[in-house]
């Protein structure tokens, strides 16, 4: 029963990685992740450049000092205000080399002197002033250090800080959270209204009764271990919606179980549900609050704890679902050197080989958050998994688009002037 | 009196007790790490980016030290730290050091202090310890409008504007670079909050199993290196010309390595010779 | 009432975070971050529920002389013992982490050399882990055992003295099929979190309140 790894397991795992190949075949490396917050670096970068280049091309003396140029100031754009950007460059026939060592900037307020607010690297092009008030025009000044003394810039036109009211660089990601809000919504009042939904059969998740019953025949304890994460990690809710799932069978059944906790919060919660389940079923006075215990936030302490729990109650089933780092196989040899059925899932990619190698069953990734719909049945929680899955088919669309379009602009002109090239940045800039 | 059947050797292969894997292993890792043999390991791109990022740095530049490990990863982690703060000391870099691992901090610590020592370096004027203050979000979002308001005070309680070296440090925008030593997800924050949102150059050292994992930021350019694993740690000896304890490891792992690879084809003998017999049904 | 009372909680605390990622203006554009701290706060305090349910259970054990009390009574006086060393380092020197501090000689001696330990279990277990799983029971898995064998031959320096091949595929495997799968799942996973988190902030998912 407990094989190390069963042919269905390596299947599903072949599976996925084919699939993921697929889906990073048809991906641009570098374009995917990458931010074009490009844009605005290589502006940085570009100016900083310009400089050194202006000052490598200038002769210098000591009666002709460098002097910042240029001096520009600006509000930081989709901020909460009190952020203004000044920008400089240097004059080219009045630098040397090496000659800055650094920046000095001062502000002034109407009827005010310049006072130093802050300094900048001599390789710097900018310099974001963080205290100004908004509503205030500020005026700057920036003043070039040399070993040889100082100068200053011609003061910049003034400029305010405001705070915004919309982050436009977040409207793509508004838009698309809208179209998969717009997406759950629908399938959410297609399930309420009756309609026939499939779901594909997730083994992990049919393989819960099964273990929970083989442990109540064994008469052993089952094992729930939630991960080493806080209850602000999205994995650790996830686990503990399945706990409750798991929580109710057991209390059916009247197995003991076991739910060692890293996190105060976690046991606490944890508590909550295993007690919910016990009561839901008609057996409050089983409910053992000391078997959902806290042992160390510490991450090795507490798989030194789990382990030994394994080793001393030689649990029939084990559940290790939720946040998992180096711990993983640890936790997973363990349980398999007992012979316990073991039910893994995280979304840790890192983790993921380890749970498929040590247990008889894996929830990849998205399948721990989907468990809780599908153990319910409820048709509302399985509305959002089908809106969920709409959203991935857009998602793959966009990808095979940009895949097209990109690689057909590279062939047909290699120097990037093909109108599908700009599709494709368009494209790319729009999801950054 | 049960009576066990004799086991031919290829059933025995099929099968090994983990526990003699166990014990083989301990001693092919043991004799390398005790006769103390080791060779340099060549570099490759991901820990030269690491290096060059902090080469890049000038005297006076201001280098950000991020301990977010414990004691269970020092072995990997602990070598490359020392390597990038010989390098970052060297150059004469300020060095402020910090961490999101309460427990792995002292570690940091204790490596910094053996290093400065190595420098001449002096505290509060070179190189300083912020220590440790929890939530590690909202300590990396805060520090990129001001420093100031999470670490009013180094880890002996003496405040950070007191100090030459943080007297004018108010955000990532006097921060030249940040190299994070990992162990875990902290990693994914810090190119989160302190990258994404406030630019901040950045390179990281990893343990080998969380170096898949950062992969994807060295490839999108987010991350301008990755010293991943004790390998990484042997290669950063390299590129600054002092062998340490990474170079002097990597026999073991190399020892180790070969020998799972051994285990894994004697397994697959023993399974590819017993299926037959497997496949037979019982008598 | 006693679950329309949370859900509002929580659907009100979803809303307002969603709507301050995109409102910069104050008072939203902090709202996260004071919300963080709130919740720095509020697990400073469960620590101490975590402590309380630690002490009774284990003094539970030792007053009923169960299996293995001892180990129950080891662990409490470890408990006491860190804190008090704690504190006195914290008077002493101004931190417990203070390298003269009498803290460090539990840290160095102790939680070091544990932890240090625990870990390397793993190198134990993967290497029997790894013995057991790849086998090339099909095409597929054979697939799992050639990569493994590759990417293990090419991060150690006898694979690249054997062939360049070895380094070169490692490479490759890491950054191309490796990624590839990692940033599917992730895709997925990401997908997944976002629709949970939604069905949460609308009371739809409701197992965790129980």
């Amino acid at each position: 029963m407990v094989a190390p790894m069963t042919d269905r397991t390596a299947r599903r795992f072949g599976l996925v990685v084919a699939i993921a190949l697929g889906v990073l075949i048809v991906t641009d490396g570098d374009a995917f992740a990458q931010a074009d917050a490009g844009a605005d670096v290589d502006a940085g970068v570009d100016a900083g450049l310009h400089a050194r280049a202006l000052a490598d091309s200038g002769r210098f003396g000591e009666s002709d000092l460098p002097v910042a140029c240029g001096v520009a100031v600006s509000d930081v754009p989709d901020d909460a205000g009190g952020q203004l950007r000044v920008t400089w460059g240097v004059l080219a026939e009045r630098v040397k080399s090496d000659a800055i060592t650094g920046y000095e900037i001062l502000r002034y307020g109407p009827g005010e002197s310049p006072e130093p607010v802050g300094d900048a690297l001599a390789t710097d092009s900018e310099y974001t002033d963080t205290t100004a008030e908004d509503g205030v025009p500020y005026q700057y000044v920036v003043r070039t250090r040399t070993p040889f003394g100082s100068t200053d810039s011609e003061p910049c036109e003034p400029a305010i800080a405001r705070a915004q009211w919309f982050a436009r660089g977040r409207l793509s990601t508004l838009i698309v959270v809208l179209l998969f809000c717009a997406a759950l919504a629908y399938f959410i009042r297609k399930a309420k209204g009756g309609g026939d939904l499939f779901v594909r059969k997730i083994p992990g998740l049919e393989a819960v009764d099964d273990a929970v019953g083989r442990a109540t025949e064994m008469g052993r304890p089952v094992l729930f271990v939630p991960g080493i994460e806080t209850v602000s990690e999205v994995g650790t809710l996830a686990a503990l919606t399945i706990l409750g799932h798991v929580a109710k069978r057991v209390a059916r059944h009247g197995t003991p179980l076991d739910v060692p906790c890293a996190d105060p919060i976690v046991m606490t919660t944890a508590q909550e549900i295993v007690k919910q389940a016990y009561a839901e079923v008609g057996r409050p006075e089983e409910y053992d609050p000391m078997r959902v215990a806290y042992l160390t936030y510490d991450q090795f302490g507490y798989t030194a704890g789990v382990d030994g729990m394994m080793l001393r109650d030689r649990p029939e089933a084990v559940f290790l679902i939720g946040t998992f780092y180096a711990e993983s196989l640890i936790l997973a040899e363990t349980g398999h050197s007992i012979g316990a059925i073991q039910i893994a899932g995280t979304k840790e990619t890192s983790q993921l080989p380890f749970f498929v190698a040590a247990c008889d069953y894996t929830l990849i990734g998205e399948e721990i958050f989907a468990a809780s719909s599908y153990l319910s049945r409820e048709p509302v929680m399985l509305g959002s998994l089908k809106g969920q899955d709409l959203a991935k088919l857009g998602i793959v669309c966009v990808i095979l688009f940009a895949f097209v379009v990109g690689t057909a602009g590279a062939l047909i002109r290699p120097d990037g002037t093909s109108v599908l090239t700009r599709i494709f940045e368009f494209v790319s800039a729009w999801f950054n | 009196m049960d009576e066990r059947p004799r086991r031919s050797f290829w059933e025995i292969m099929n099968d090994i007790d983990r526990r003699i894997i166990f014990v083989i292993l301990f001693v092919v890792v043991a004799i390398p790490l005790v006769l103390k043999v080791g060779g340099t390991i060549p570099p490759t791109a991901p820990v030269e980016g690491a290096h060059e990022a902090v080469e890049s740095l000038e005297a006076g530049d201001y280098l950000m030290v991020s301990i977010d490990f414990d004691a269970t990863s020092a072995p990997e982690l602990m070598p490359m730290l020392r390597s990038v703060l010989r390098q970052a000391f060297a150059k004469d870099v300020k060095v402020i050091m910090l961490g999101h691992i309460a427990i792995g901090l002292p570690l940091g610590h204790m490596a910094l202090e053996q290093v400065a020592a190595e420098y001449d370096a002096e505290y509060g004027v070179d190189y300083v310890d912020l220590g440790y203050r929890p939530g590690y979000i909202a300590v990396m979002i805060a520090m990129g409008r001001e420093i100031e308001d999470i670490f009013r005070t180094d880890y002996q309680g003496t405040s950070i504007r007191e100090m030459p070296i943080t007297a004018d440090v108010h955000s990532y925008a006097d921060i030249d670079l940040l190299f994070g030593f990992e162990h875990g997800a902290v990693i994914d924050y810090w190119v989160r909050y302190a990258q994404a949102r406030f630019d901040q150059r950045m390179a990281f050292g990893t343990t080998a199993v969380m170096a898949p994992d950062a992969y994807p930021y060295l490839q999108s350019g987010q991350i301008e290196g990755l010293v991943g694993g004790l390998k990484g740690a042997a290669e950063y000896e390299t590129l600054i010309g002092q062998p340490g304890l990474g170079t002097r490891g990597m026999p073991a792992q190399e020892w180790g390595h070969l020998l799972v690879i051994g285990f894994i084809v004697l397994g697959n003998l023993g399974y590819f010779f017993t299926r037959g017999k497997q496949r037979k049904p019982a008598a | 009432m006693r679950r329309a009372v949370p859900l509002a909680i929580t659907f009100l605390t979803g809303l307002f975070l969603v709507v301050s990622f995109f409102i910069p203006h104050r008072p939203f554009g902090e709202l996260e971050q004071r919300l963080l701290v709130w919740f720095a706060i509020v697990a400073g305090f469960t620590m101490l529920l975590g402590v309380d349910n630690l002490i009774r259970s284990h003094a539970r054990k030792i007053t009923r002389t169960s299996e293995g009390w001892g180990h129950s009574v080891v662990l409490l006086v470890g408990l006491v013992a860190t804190v008090v060393v704690g504190v006195i380092g914290r008077v002493q020197f101004g931190s417990p982490f203070h390298l003269q501090s009498p803290f460090m000689f539990i840290y160095s001696y102790t939680i070091v050399p544990l932890q240090a330990t625990m870990f390397a279990l793993l190198a134990f277990f993967i290497a029997s882990a790894s013995y057991r799983a790849f086998r090339a029971r099909n095409w597929v898995a054979t697939l799992l055992l050639v990569s493994a064998v590759i990417v293990m031959l090419g991060r150690i320096p006898i694979g690249a003295a054997m062939s360049e091949f070895f380094p070169w595929m490692q490479e490759w495997i890491m950054t191309v099929p490796q990624l590839a799968a990692k940033r599917g799942i992730q895709i997925g996973a990401a997908l997944g979190a976002v629709s949970m988190s939604l069905r949460i902030i609308l009371g739809i998912e409701r197992s965790y309140l129980s």
